[in-house]
C-alpha cells in the first residue's frame, strides 16, 4: 500500500531527524528524502502507477508529507546551525561596511523638539530677522532708551537704531503688528549679546512663544508651560514658577525645573539649589499691547522664551557651552 | 546685591532659618542666588585664658604666660603691661595673620620659645587701642575662634534685584519684604537728633537751577568733627556688604546708603566756595575731576553740584577731588537728594562711570526717604565724630513727586491671574507691603503706593504684587483652552528642514557657526573687489576683530570648522551649514538676510573599513550630493557651467550651478591657495548655494506617475568623439533629438585610453525605449536606435564603438 509507505517514510524520517545533531548528516538525510532523486520524488513517480480513483487522495497525502518534512528540516537546520562549523569562511563577526552617518546639530534637534511640542498644541512657527531695529528689539517691548532694563542685555549695535537682536522677542511685536488677535506662535532663532566667557557665547539660540486671546490668564501660562516641561523633560519632573522681571511682561515668572542631574539634592550644575532655571515667561505687559494697537482691556496674553543651548545641555548632559560652536566631529557625531 | 544676614535680622525679628528666608524671598521675586559665610578675618585667633605667668628669665619687661584652651596649654612670651593671670585674651596661633599683615610664627624670644602671641585691639584690627593686650569678656568660650566668640561672623545673601525693585537696594528694603512674607514687624533704625549747633541757614544755602534733573536737594551741616576710623561694628557691616571702610564720615554716607538705599555725599564744608551749594547743568566744555583723580569732559545735559564758583560733585555719581573729606576736615555738609533717574543714567553711561550711587539713582530712590537718610547720617556722624549738628536742615523741593492712587478691580485680578481670591485676601497682601488700601465700590479697591514704590502705577502692577505675595504656586495651572486655528508651518521652513534631513541621509553632519566673521575673510577667499559679498555689515562694538562683521558667505566659517577638525586628525569630513548671510543696505534700512547652504567634502569616499580600498572623494561626489539634494527638491533644468568659477575654487575643477538661467551657486575643488590660507589639507570640495533661490525653484507638490504597463527595451549607444566635446553637449543633443518611445537617456560610461585614438574619448549612453500602448518589437526599436546613432555620428564627427 502506498499510503503506508508514505506514513512510514514520514515517521522514520522524523525519528532520524530528532537524533541528528550534525549539520552535514542533516543535509545528507535531506538529500536522501527530499532531494531530486530522493524518497519523496520516488513516491511521486509511483503515484502515476496507482489507481486513478486513489490518485487525488494519495497526491494530497504525499504533498502534505513533503511539506511537513521540509518544515522539519528547516527547523532542525536552524537548531544545529549555531553549533555547526562555518562552511564558506564567512566571518560574520567582522564589522559591517558602514556608510557615512550624517547628524543634525544638537541645536537643530532640540529646537525642532521644542517647536514640535508647541505645534502639537496648535502654535504656528514664525521667524524674524536677526538684524533688528532697536524699536522692535527694545522700544516696542517696553524697554525705552536710558532704561536700566537695557543693562540686562549687552547689545551689539550696527547703527544707532539697528542692533543684532538680543532675544527672539521682537518677533512677538512683528507678528502682532501684522495680524489681529488671536495669536498663537512659536518662534525659534538666533540671538546675540556681546558677552563671551565660560557660560556665554556671543551668538546663541532661543525659542519664543506668544499667546494672545480673550480671557487668557496666568493660570493658562502655567498650564501650557507645565505641559511643555513634562513633554520635554519627563512627566515626573517637578517645576516651579518664580516671580521675576521682564519689561515686556507683568507678572513675570522664571520657570525652574528640579535639577535633572542631582534630582534636587544640590550639585554644581544647579549651584546647590536643587533647581535649574530653564525659561522666562509672563503675562504680556499692557504697554506692549498698546504699542501694536491691541486693546489690553479686550485681550490678554502670555509670552515665554528659552535658551536652546541651555535646554540641550540639560537634555544631553553637555558641560561646556562652547562645544556647540566648535563643530568638532567628535561632538557632532554624538547626536 | 550683598546683604548681611545679621544686619537684616536687626531690622526684622524672624525666627526662620536663613535657608527658609532665602527661599521665601526667592519665591517672592527677590532671588537669593547664593548664601555664603562671611569671615571677618581673624583665622587661627582663639579665645584663651592666662592660667599662670612667670618673669622671662633673660628679659626684664617680658612675661612668659601659660595660656589655656581646652586640652592644650601654650607658652607665650608677652610684653604688655596689663597682662594678668586669669584674664581672657585673644591668642594668635601659628599662621594667624595680624591686621598689619604680619604672620604669627612660633619663635624663640631671648631664648624662650613663644608658641603664639597675645594681641591688642589694634593688632587685631578691632580697635585703636594698642596700649596693652585686649581683655575679653570673662564668659567667652575658651578655645573658640575669636571671630565667632565676638559674633563677627555673618552670612551674606547674594540677592539678584531686578531693575523694577529699586526699593530693595537696601537692607531696610529686603527687611520690609521679609516682614511682609513672614508677617513680622519691621523695625527700621530709630533716628534721634541732637541739634547743638547754629541754625543751618546761617551757615549755607542750596539753590537748584535745574529742577528737571534735580527735583529735591537737602543738606545738613555737622561742625567740629574729628576724622577717625569707624568703630568695629560699622566696619564689620560695611565689609560684610563689600564696601571698604575709609573714615567715620565717608563710612557713614556709605553705611546709610546700604541701610536705607539713599546715596549720600559728604563735602568738606570749608572747601566749598562761599560754603554754599548750587545745582545746575554743566556748562559747555566744562571739565571736572572726580575723587578718583579722573578728569571728565562734561556735556550740556550733565548735572553738576557746584559751590559759588565751580563744580564740586557729579550729581548722583561721584564727588570731586576739590571738596572731598580729608583727615583735616572740621565741618561737613551732608547732601541727600533725589536726582532724576534717566538724567543720572545718561551721564553715568556717557562718562563710563557706574557707582553704587548712580546705580541707585538710575533706578529711582525714594523722594520722601531723602530726609530720613539725611537725618540718619547726621545722627551717626555726631555719634562717631563727636561733632555738633547745626540745627535744622536745608530742603529745596521745587518739584514734589507724587504717586497717584491706583484702582484695582477684584474680578479682573482674578480672571487675569486665574485665581479666586477674596477682596480681603487681596487687601491683606497689598497692605503687607505698606500700600494703603481703601474700598471704592463692590469690585474696586483704591491703592495708594508708598513713595518708595514708584514702580506701582498701573492696575497690572498691583496684580503682580498680589500674585507674588500670594505665591505663584497658589495660582492653579489651567488646561489650555483655545479656539482651533490652522497652525500651518511656512513652506520655506519645511523645505529647509527637509533639505537638512536629505543631507544628513547623504552622510553629512550639520554645523552651526557664528554669524560674524573677520573682514579679512573675503580676501582669504580671493573674492573680487566688485563681488557683492565684499560689502560687509560691520558691528559698532564687536568683541574682537575676528568677529567684527556679519557674514555674507558661509564659506569662511565652513573652512574654519574643517580646519579645526583636521587639527584633530579628522580628515574624512562631510559637513554642511544652512544659515543666514547678511547684505547691508543704505542708512537705517535693515540688511537683506538670505539663507545659504554650504557643504564640504574631504577624505575618503567611504569610512575606512577592513576590506575597503576606498578612494578619496572627488568632484563628482560633491556634484552627486548637490544633484541628489536638488533632485529631491524637485528642481529640474539643472545646468553646470565652467565659466567664471568661484574665485576660491580650483578653476580646473569648478562649476557654477544653474537651474535654467538662475545661478544657484557654486561647486568644486577648493583652491590650493585658499586651503593654505585656512591651514587646510586638500583635496577638498565645497558647494555653496543661495538657498532662497533654491526655494523659488523647489517643486514640493509631488505628482504620481502611473507605473508602466509594457516592458522596456534598452539599447546602448557608445560613440567616440573629440575630447573637446562635453558630455552635456551630447546629452543636450540627444535630448533635443529624443526619438519616439525614448523614455530615458543616461550616460553610463566614459573611456579614454589605448582603445581609442589620442584626443578622443568614448562615451556610452543607455537609452530606454518604451511604449505606453504596447510591447515594442526588437525590430522597430533597432530602426529607431540606428537612426538616432547615425544622427549623433554625423553631428559630432563621431565613430560608433562596438
Amino acid at each position: 500500500m502506498m499510503k503506508q509507505e508514505i506514513d512510514t517514510l514520514l515517521q522514520e524520517t522524523l525519528d532520524r531527524l530528532a537524533r541528528l545533531e550534525d549539520a552535514q548528516e542533516l543535509e545528507k538525510l535531506r538529500i536522501e528524502v527530499l532531494g531530486r532523486k530522493g524518497e519523496i520524488a520516488r513516491l511521486f513517480k509511483q503515484l502515476g502507477a496507482s489507481p486513478a480513483e486513489e490518485r487525488p487522495t494519495l497526491g494530497k497525502l504525499l504533498n502534505e508529507a513533503r511539506l511537513r518534512l521540509e518544515n522539519a528540516f528547516q527547523e532542525a537546520k536552524l537548531q544545529t546551525g549555531a553549533a555547526s562549523p562555518r562552511v564558506s569562511g564567512l566571518d560574520i563577526s567582522l564589522p559591517g561596511r558602514l556608510p557615512y552617518l550624517g547628524h543634525l546639530h544638537p541645536i537643530t534637534k532640540v529646537s525642532m523638539e521644542i517647536t514640535e511640542i508647541f505645534q502639537r498644541l496648535g502654535f504656528e512657527v514664525v521667524e524674524g530677522p536677526d538684524v533688528e531695529l532697536d524699536y522692535y528689539n527694545f522700544e516696542a517691548l517696553n524697554i525705552p532708551k536710558d532704561h536700566p532694563a537695557r543693562d540686562m542685555q549687552d547689545t551689539f549695535y550696527v547703527t544707532e537704531n539697528i542692533v543684532l537682536r538680543t532675544h527672539t522677542s521682537p518677533i512677538q511685536v512683528r507678528v502682532m503688528e501684522k495680524q489681529p488677535p488671536p495669536v498663537r506662535i512659536i518662534a525659534p532663532g538666533k540671538a546675540y549679546r556681546c558677552d563671551s566667557d565660560m557660560t556665554h557665547t556671543p551668538m546663541f539660540h532661543q525659542v519664543e512663544g506668544l499667546v494672545v486671546d480673550k480671557d487668557v490668564s496666568f493660570g493658562d501660562l502655567k498650564g501650557v508651560l507645565t505641559i511643555f516641561v513634562h513633554q520635554m523633560f519627563g512627566q515626573d519632573v517637578d517645576l516651579r514658577f518664580r516671580p521675576s522681571f521682564f519689561p515686556f511682561t507683568e507678572p513675570s515668572a522664571e520657570v525652574d525645573i528640579r535639577c535633572v542631574i542631582c534630582r534636587g539634592e544640590g550639585c554644581r550644575v544647579c549651584s546647590e539649589t536643587g533647581w535649574l532655571e530653564i525659561l522666562g515667561s509672563g503675562m504680556v505687559d499692557p504697554e506692549v499691547f498698546k504699542m501694536v494697537g491691541y486693546d489690553p482691556e479686550e485681550v490678554t496674553g502670555y509670552a515665554f522664551g528659552m535658551g536652546i543651548e541651555r535646554i540641550a545641555m540639560l537634555k544631553y548632559g553637555i558641560n561646556d557651552l562652547r562645544l556647540f560652536f566648535d563643530n568638532d566631529l567628535r561632538f557632532l557625531e554624538q547626536f | 546685591m550683598q546683604i548681611s544676614f545679621k544686619w537684616l535680622q536687626s531690622m526684622v525679628e524672624c525666627n526662620a532659618s536663613p535657608d527658609e528666608i532665602a527661599h521665601r524671598l526667592t519665591m517672592a521675586g527677590l532671588e537669593v542666588e547664593a548664601i555664603e559665610p562671611f569671615q571677618f578675618g581673624l583665622e587661627r585667633i582663639v579665645v584663651g585664658r592666662i592660667q599662670d605667668m612667670d618673669k622671662h628669665p633673660h628679659a626684664e619687661h617680658l612675661q612668659v604666660c601659660k595660656v589655656e584652651i581646652p586640652d592644650n596649654i601654650f607658652k607665650v612670651v608677652c610684653g604688655a603691661p596689663n597682662v594678668a593671670v586669669g584674664q581672657i585674651v585673644p591668642l594668635a596661633l601659628d599662621g594667624a595673620c595680624l591686621h598689619n599683615g604680619a604672620e604669627v610664627r612660633s619663635s624663640e624670644i631671648h631664648g624662650v620659645l613663644s608658641q603664639g602671641m597675645l594681641c591688642s585691639e589694634r593688632e587685631l584690627g578691632l580697635g585703636k587701642d594698642a596700649s596693652g593686650i585686649m581683655v575679653l569678656d570673662a564668659n567667652l568660650c575658651l578655645g573658640s575662634p575669636l571671630a565667632a566668640a565676638l559674633q563677627l561672623d555673618d552670612l551674606i545673601f547674594y540677592v539678584g534685584i531686578t531693575p523694577n525693585r529699586a526699593d530693595c537696594l537696601s537692607v531696610v528694603g529686603i527687611a520690609r519684604e521679609v516682614a511682609a512674607l513672614f508677617g513680622e514687624k519691621l523695625s527700621p533704625p530709630t533716628i534721634s537728633l541732637k541739634e547743638s549747633g547754629p541754625p543751618v541757614e546761617s551757615l549755607s544755602s542750596v539753590k537748584i537751577e535745574d529742577p528737571d534733573l534735580c527735583p529735591r536737594y537737602a543738606a545738613r551741616i555737622v561742625q567740629n568733627i574729628k576724622i577717625k576710623p569707624s568703630p568695629l561694628w560699622m566696619r564689620q557691616r560695611l565689609e560684610a556688604q563689600g564696601v571698604r571702610a575709609i573714615n567715620n564720615i565717608v563710612d557713614v554716607t556709605n553705611y546709610v546708603m546700604l541701610e536705607l538705599g539713599q546715596p549720600l555725599h559728604a563735602f568738606d564744608y570749608h572747601r566749598l566756595d562761599e560754603n554754599r551749594i548750587v545745582v545746575r547743568r554743566a556748562q559747555p566744555n566744562e571739565t571736572f575731576v572726580t575723587l578718583d583723580g579722573q578728569k571728565h569732559q562734561l556735556g550740556a545735559d550733565m548735572l553738576l553740584i557746584c559751590d559759588a564758583s565751580r563744580g564740586v560733585a557729579l550729581a548722583g555719581i561721584m564727588g570731586g577731588l576739590n571738596s572731598e573729606i580729608t583727615p583735616e576736615t572740621k565741618t561737613v555738609l551732608i547732601e541727600s537728594a533725589y536726582f532724576q533717574p534717566t538724567g543720572t543714567r545718561r551721564t553715568a553711561k556717557a562718562l563710563g562711570l557706574s557707582t553704587e550711587s548712580s546705580y541707585r539713582f538710575e533706578r529711582g530712590v525714594d523722594p520722601e526717604g531723602v530726609i530720613a537718610a539725611l537725618d540718619r547720617a547726621a545722627q551717626l556722624m555726631v555719634e562717631l565724630s563727636e561733632g555738633e549738628l547745626a540745627s535744622g536742615r536745608l530742603d529745596v523741593y521745587p518739584l514734589p513727586i507724587k504717586l497717584e492712587p491706583v484702582e484695582l478691580r477684584i474680578s479682573k485680578t482674578n480672571s487675569f491671574l486665574g485665581t479666586a481670591l477674596s477682596r480681603e485676601e487681596i487687601s491683606k497682601h497689598l497692605e503687607s507691603i505698606q500700600l494703603k488700601v481703601s474700598s471704592a465700590g463692590e469690585d474696586f479697591l483704591v491703592v495708594d503706593p508708598p513713595s518708595f514704590r514708584a514702580d506701582l502705577t498701573r492696575e497690572v502692577d498691583l496684580m503682580e504684587e498680589v500674585a507674588r505675595l500670594a505665591g505663584y504656586d497658589l495660582v492653579p495651572s489651567a488646561s489650555p483652552v483655545a479656539r482651533l486655528a490652522s497652525a500651518k508651518q511656512a513652506e520655506d521652513q519645511v523645505i529647509r528642514h527637509y533639505s537638512k534631513e536629505t543631507l544628513v541621509s547623504l552622510g553629512f553632519c550639520e554645523i552651526v557657526s557664528y554669524s560674524f566673521i573677520t573682514p579679512r575673510a573675503m580676501e582669504l577667499l580671493r573674492l573680487k573687489d566688485n563681488d557683492r559679498r565684499r560689502q560687509l555689515l560691520p558691528l559698532r562694538n564687536p568683541l574682537s576683530e575676528d568677529q567684527s562683521v556679519m557674514r555674507t558667505s558661509l564659506v569662511p566659517n565652513m573652512l574654519e570648522a574643517a580646519a579645526r577638525n583636521q587639527r584633530q586628525n579628522n580628515f574624512n569630513l562631510r559637513l554642511f551649514e544652512l544659515s543666514k548671510v547678511f547684505f547691508p543696505k543704505e542708512g537705517d534700512e535693515l540688511p537683506e538676510e538670505r539663507f545659504n547652504l554650504c557643504g564640504w567634502l574631504s577624505g575618503l569616499r567611504r569610512p575606512p573599513g577592513w576590506n575597503d580600498t576606498s578612494q578619496s572623494v572627488d568632484f563628482f561626489d560633491a556634484k552627486g550630493a548637490v544633484e541628489a539634494l536638488l533632485m529631491n527638491l524637485g528642481i529640474r533644468d539643472l545646468r553646470w557651467s565652467e565659466k567664471a568659477p568661484a574665485p576660491y575654487l580650483n578653476p580646473q575643477a569648478a562649476a557654477r550651478i544653474y537651474a535654467a538661467d538662475l545661478h544657484l551657486g557654486d561647486l568644486g575643488e577648493v583652491d590650493r591657495d585658499v586651503l593654505e590660507n585656512f591651514a587646510l589639507k586638500g583635496p577638498a570640495y565645497l558647494f555653496d548655494l543661495d538657498f532662497d533661490l533654491l526655494l523659488e525653484k523647489t517643486v514640493s507638490a509631488k505628482k504620481f506617475q502611473p507605473l508602466p504597463r509594457f516592458p522596456a527595451v534598452n539599447r546602448d549607444l557608445a560613440i567616440v568623439v573629440s575630447d573637446t566635446v562635453a558630455a552635456q553637449d551630447l546629452l543636450d543633443y540627444l535630448e533635443k533629438h529624443r526619438p519616439q518611445y525614448a523614455e530615458s537617456i543616461t550616460l553610463f560610461d566614459q573611456y579614454r585610453g589605448t582603445q581609442v585614438a589620442k584626443d578622443r574619448k568614448s562615451l556610452a549612453f543607455r537609452i530606454t525605449y518604451r511604449s505606453e500602448e504596447r510591447s515594442l518589437t526588437d525590430l522597430e526599436v533597432n530602426d529607431i536606435h540606428t537612426a538616432l546613432s547615425q544622427k549623433v555620428v554625423d553631428a559630432f564627427e563621431a565613430q560608433l564603438r562596438s
